[in-house]
C-alpha cells in the first residue's frame, strides 16, 4: 500500500506520510503558489505542474533523493497565419493531465487550452502532438468551467502503451491506437442536457470531467460526465449511463478499482449549477457491482454544514485498491485504508484542494 | 545602454537582476536578456512572444504600448521595469 501522499493545492503542495501514528505532513514546498498536477514516476521522480497566477504554467522536478529543480513547460510552436480563425490561443495555459507514459521516460501532459505534449527525456523536452493540435475538429472544442477546453484526462493502457485515451473538457473521449499519430473521436451513448436536443447525443459535445480505467482490465472506464455517471467495456467507445448514482449524478472525479473493473468511487454534488454536498453531507458513493447499486459512504466525514466541492484530481486511490483520499475546494482532506468504510482528517487545515495523488514509488 | 530591472517577486524561481543591454526596442533589449537567462522569457512572455496577460512593462514611467511585438523605441538612458501586474494573483 501507498505510504505517500502529494496534496497540490492553491497555496502549494503537500507530501504526507504514513507513519505508525498516522498521516502527517513530511515537506512542504511551493508555498504560496497554485499546484495543478503532481506525478510520482517508477523511477521515483516526483513532477509538479505550478499554475502560476502572472508568470504562467511551470514544470518542477524533484529526482529520487534530489531537490526540486525546474524543467521546461510544454509550449505551442508560433501560430501560424491560416490558424488565425482558431478560437484557442496558442500558448500553454495549464497543464492540466500528467501522466506516465508506460515506458522509461515517457510522460504526456493534457493541457489548457487542448494540446497534448509528449516527453521521452522525463519531461527535459517537449512535443506538441500536432496530429491532435491540428485536427479540424479541435475548433468544436468548448470551454468547460473556464474559458478554454482542456485535456484534462490521459489514460495509457497499462498492457499497451501505445494505446492511448483523453478526456476532453469539452469535447469528449479521443482515442489513439498508434502513440498519438492517429486519433479518433470515439464516444457512443453520452447525453449532454446543455445541448439543443438534436446535438445532446453528439460525441464532441459531451463534457467528460473525469476518466478512469481499472488497470487490470483497462477495456473498463468510468466516466464522470457533467450530466452522470457513465461506464465503458469496450475502452471507452460505447457508455452505459450509471443511474443507480446517488446521492446526486453531478461531480467532478471518479476513481476506478486498480483490480477489480466492478468497483468504482465517486464523491457527487448537487448538480450542476450549485456544486456543493447534497444537504451539506460530504459523502463518497461506492459501487462494488459495477454501477448496479452504490453504497454511500458517511464514516468519518462531515455531515451538517458541509460545503466541500472534490474537483477532477482531487481523489486518489492507491494500487492495492485499500487507501484512499479526496480533498476539497473548502481545504478539506480525507484519507481512507479501509476502501472507503472509513475516513480519518489529517490535522491540518489546507489551503484549497486542486490535486490529490498517492504515491506508489 | 537601456537598463532592465525585474519584479522581485519572481526571485524565489529564478535570478533575474538589473542588466544593461544593447537594442533600440523593448523586444531587442529583452531578446539579450533572454540570451543570457533563456529560463527567464517564459515568466515574462507567453508562446507567441506576447507580454504575459499578467505582467506589466514600463519604459521609465510610460506602460509599455506594444503588448504583442513589444516594438516600443528606447533610449541608451531608458530603464525598462518588468513588474507583475496587480490583477492574476
Amino acid at each position: 500500500m501507498a505510504d505517500r501522499l502529494h496534496v497540490g493545492t492553491r497555496k502549494g503542495l503537500f507530501e504526507l506520510v504514513r507513519t505508525r501514528k498516522g498521516w502527517d505532513v513530511a515537506e512542504t514546498r511551493f508555498l504560496g503558489d497554485p499546484i495543478s498536477a503532481v506525478l510520482v514516476d517508477a523511477d521515483g521522480a516526483a513532477y509538479a505542474a505550478l499554475d502560476l497566477g502572472h508568470f504562467g504554467a511551470k514544470l518542477w522536478r524533484r529526482d529520487k533523493g534530489g531537490d526540486w529543480a525546474e524543467l521546461p513547460a510544454p509550449s505551442f510552436p508560433e501560430k501560424p497565419a491560416e490558424a488565425k480563425d482558431d478560437p484557442h490561443p496558442w500558448s500553454l495555459v495549464k497543464i492540466w493531465g500528467l501522466e506516465p507514459g508506460g515506458v522509461p521516460g515517457r510522460l504526456w501532459a493534457g493541457t489548457i487550452p487542448g494540446g497534448l505534449f509528449r516527453s521521452d527525456d522525463r519531461g527535459a523536452s517537449w512535443t506538441l502532438i500536432e496530429s491532435l493540435w491540428r485536427s479540424p475538429e479541435r475548433a468544436k472544442w468548448g470551454g468547460a468551467g473556464g474559458d478554454q477546453p482542456g485535456i484534462s484526462v490521459v489514460l495509457v493502457d497499462p498492457k499497451n502503451p501505445a494505446d492511448l485515451r483523453l478526456g476532453v473538457s469539452t469535447g469528449g473521449v479521443w482515442a489513439s491506437g498508434d502513440t498519438g499519430r492517429t486519433w479518433s473521436l470515439i464516444n457512443q451513448g453520452m447525453y449532454a442536457e446543455y445541448m439543443p436536443p438534436e446535438l445532446a447525443g453528439d460525441p464532441i459535445s459531451q463534457d467528460v470531467h473525469c476518466l478512469s480505467r481499472c488497470a487490470a482490465q483497462p477495456n473498463v472506464i468510468w466516466c464522470q460526465h457533467h450530466n452522470g455517471v457513465f461506464r465503458s467495456e469496450d475502452a471507452g467507445a460505447t457508455w452505459s449511463e450509471v443511474k443507480a448514482i446517488r446521492p446526486a449524478k453531478f461531480g467532478f472525479v471518479v476513481a476506478a478499482h486498480p483490480n477489480d473493473p466492478q468497483t468504482a468511487w465517486f464523491v457527487p454534488a448537487t448538480k450542476d449549477e450549485k456544486r456543493y454536498p447534497v444537504d451539506g453531507k460530504v459523502v463518497v458513493a461506492r459501487t462494488r457491482d459495477g454501477g448496479k447499486s452504490f453504497d454511500v459512504l458517511t464514516k468519518g466525514l462531515p455531515q451538517k454544514h458541509a460545503y466541500d466541492l472534490t474537483l477532477r484530481h482531487a481523489l486518489s486511490v492507491d494500487a492495492s485498491g485499500e487507501r484512499l483520499a479526496f480533498g476539497t475546494t473548502s481545504g478539506g482532506l480525507w484519507i481512507s485504508e479501509d476502501g472507503g468504510d472509513t475516513w480519518m482528517a489529517p490535522e491540518m487545515r489546507l489551503p484549497p484542494v486542486a490535486v490529490v495523488r498517492f504515491a506508489e514509488y | 545602454m537601456p537598463k532592465v530591472s525585474f519584479t522581485r517577486a519572481l526571485e524565489r524561481f529564478l535570478a533575474a537582476p538589473m542588466v544593461e543591454v544593447e537594442g533600440a526596442t523593448v523586444s531587442e533589449a529583452l531578446a539579450q536578456v533572454f540570451a543570457r537567462a533563456p529560463a527567464l522569457r517564459g515568466y515574462v512572455l507567453d508562446d507567441q512572444g506576447a507580454v504575459r496577460r499578467h505582467v506589466s512593462i514600463y519604459i521609465n514611467d510610460q506602460p509599455l504600448a506594444d503588448r504583442q511585438r513589444l516594438t516600443d523605441p528606447v533610449e541608451p538612458r531608458d530603464e525598462i521595469f518588468v513588474l507583475q501586474a496587480l490583477s492574476g494573483g
